[in-house]
């Protein structure tokens, strides 16, 4: 597991008060783990702060999933 | 016009959390006053409070103390986010309320007949004032998108709707210090109207934050003669009066229309008979000197009530532990006129403290358990009263009496003052 994921994980299990075994790539924040449009704007400021990233608004309407971010942030993170 | 009654009470304030372990304390003359723990008051002038006991230890509170609120009972920590703590508060003391009145809507009509109007004087202070300096520091991407939801006042009713499936009307007072008087007098307008059914209604306040503790130091408003001994802090009508104490939590009713009570069996502790409303059009804090506004609010309740004054038997008095008191004392003294030795008089913020936007709710409550107990509330720390006056004024412990009529005053700055009149029924 990528410390990507991890970390990522960690931040959607403290953010959405999820149960840790659903909080897998494959999960969608809001049809998944119960989040709403506000939590995913608080999770994609959350993921910022973590890997002191910016992501554009346009880039955060299309991270759905855990995998979505990991993958978002791993392309970053590669610059 | 249709009547209106009262079925259903909830209170969260400096004393604890439930109805019953409220008004023990009230009839004992407990104070809820102690020193401030949600922040370090150094440099503060003022640095006691009323804060709600909790079982994280603010307010003096400890796990499995009697009447200790637990938040994690109303809310998950996840839904916290979303709320300041008077939303939660509204929430505890509507929960307690609807429950107490045993009304579940179930339909549709059910749902769309029950509305809320709950209030606060200020809302979310807190969350605006830190998401002011985040905002300052790391810049407009960092600002939550939950900051706006939890600091808007109407979201107290918002949240109640939501949570227990209400879509009747959904409206939120704020009118200061006089906002629950008022969310209780227009919410029975609505039932009277044909609006609904059922309305939950009353005011919610956590303004014991440093810019709330600040704000109405800088008006001058605020007790500091008493940082040592916190419960002798609130004393109103007494010659040592400092200021008024701030104090947090909620007071919620159910309000009902007097047959749909009937005809579910609901247990009706008064009827909502008199409601009255002025303006002072004098100063944005300070009372008319000669009372003549909150006089004029009174009169307006009395009318509405279609009562003569001698039928008031308690009045629970704004009385704040300020100046204004017997300014108040001598409207209520005037208008009562030779029946003023046979009127109770008491003010019960000397034990939680001013609750701002909720005071009116709580004190609501108090005249409604006064009527119920047959006992009125007392004012304590009342050692030396600073002027003589005809009313009785009922100290340091409930008074056994008739009630059938009491009287709730509640004034607020910008000069806003409303009375409610409740009655016992049957």
């Amino acid at each position: 597991m990528s410390d990507t994921l991890e970390r990522v994980r960690k931040i959607v299990i403290d953010h959405l008060d999820a149960d840790p075994e659903k909080v897998v790539e494959k999960a969608s924040f809001i049809d998944d783990l119960g989040a709403d449009s506000l939590d995913n704007v608080e999770l994609v400021m959350a993921f910022e702060e973590e890997f002191d990233i910016e992501i554009p608004d346009d880039a955060a309407e299309h991270i759905q999933t855990v995998g979505d971010a990991v993958k978002f942030i791993d392309e970053k993170l590669a610059g | 016009m249709r009547r209106v009654v009262v079925t259903g009470l909830g209170l969260l304030t400096p004393l604890g959390w439930g109805v019953e372990h409220n008004w023990k304390g009230i009839l004992e003359g407990r104070s809820g006053i102690g020193p401030i723990t949600n922040f370090d008051t150094e440099g503060y002038g003022c640095t006691i409070a009323g804060e709600i006991p909790s079982v994280d230890g603010r307010g003096g509170g400890a796990p499995g103390q009697p009447g200790v609120f637990d938040h994690e009972k109303v809310m998950s920590p996840k839904d916290r986010k979303r709320v300041d703590d008077f939303i939660v508060y509204a929430i505890a003391a509507a929960d307690e309320a609807l429950a107490d009145a045993g009304w579940k809507p179930e339909t549709e009509e059910q749902r769309e007949r029950t509305g809320v109007m709950v209030g606060s004087g200020i809302g979310g202070l807190g969350p605006i004032a830190d998401t002011a300096i985040i905002l300052k520091e790391q810049g407009p991407r960092r600002v939550s998108p939950f900051f706006i939801p939890s600091a808007l006042i109407n979201l107290t009713s918002g949240q109640i709707s939501i949570r227990h499936g209400l879509k009747g009307p959904n409206h939120s007072v704020v009118t200061a210090c006089a906002t629950g008087a008022h969310a209780i007098g227009d919410a029975a307008r609505m039932i009277m109207l044909d609006d609904a059914d059922v309305m939950v209604a009353g005011g919610a306040e956590s303004s014991i934050v440093p810019i709330g503790i600040a704000g109405f130091l800088a008006c001058k408003a605020l007790c500091t003669a008493y940082n040592d001994a916190p419960e002798k802090a609130s004393r109103p009508w007494d010659k040592d009066h400092s200021g008024f104490v701030m104090g947090e939590g909620a007071g919620i009713v159910v309000l009902e229309e007097y047959e749909h009570a009937r005809a579910r069996g609901a247990t009706i502790y008064a009827e909502v008979v008199g409601y009255g409303m002025s303006g002072d059009a004098y100063h944005i804090t300070a009372p008319a000197e000669d009372g003549e506004g909150g006089y004029r609010a009174m009169q307006m309740a009395v009318k509405r009530a279609g009562i003569d004054v001698s039928d008031i038997d308690y009045v629970n008095a704004h009385g704040t532990s300020t100046m204004a008191d017997w300014i108040e004392a001598g409207a209520i003294e005037k208008l009562m006129g030779d029946h003023a030795p046979n009127v109770a008089l008491s003010s019960t913020k000397s034990m939680t403290g001013h609750l701002l936007g909720a005071a009116g709710a709580i004190e609501a409550i108090f005249c409604i358990l006064a009527i119920r107990d047959q006992i009125a509330p007392p004012t304590i720390n009342l050692d030396n009263p600073e002027r003589e006056t005809a009313l009785n004024l009922v100290r340091d412990k409930g008074q056994p009496m008739e009630i059938d009529v009491a009287m709730s005053n509640s004034f607020g700055f910008g000069g806003t003052n409303a009375s409610v009149i409740f009655r016992k029924v049957g």
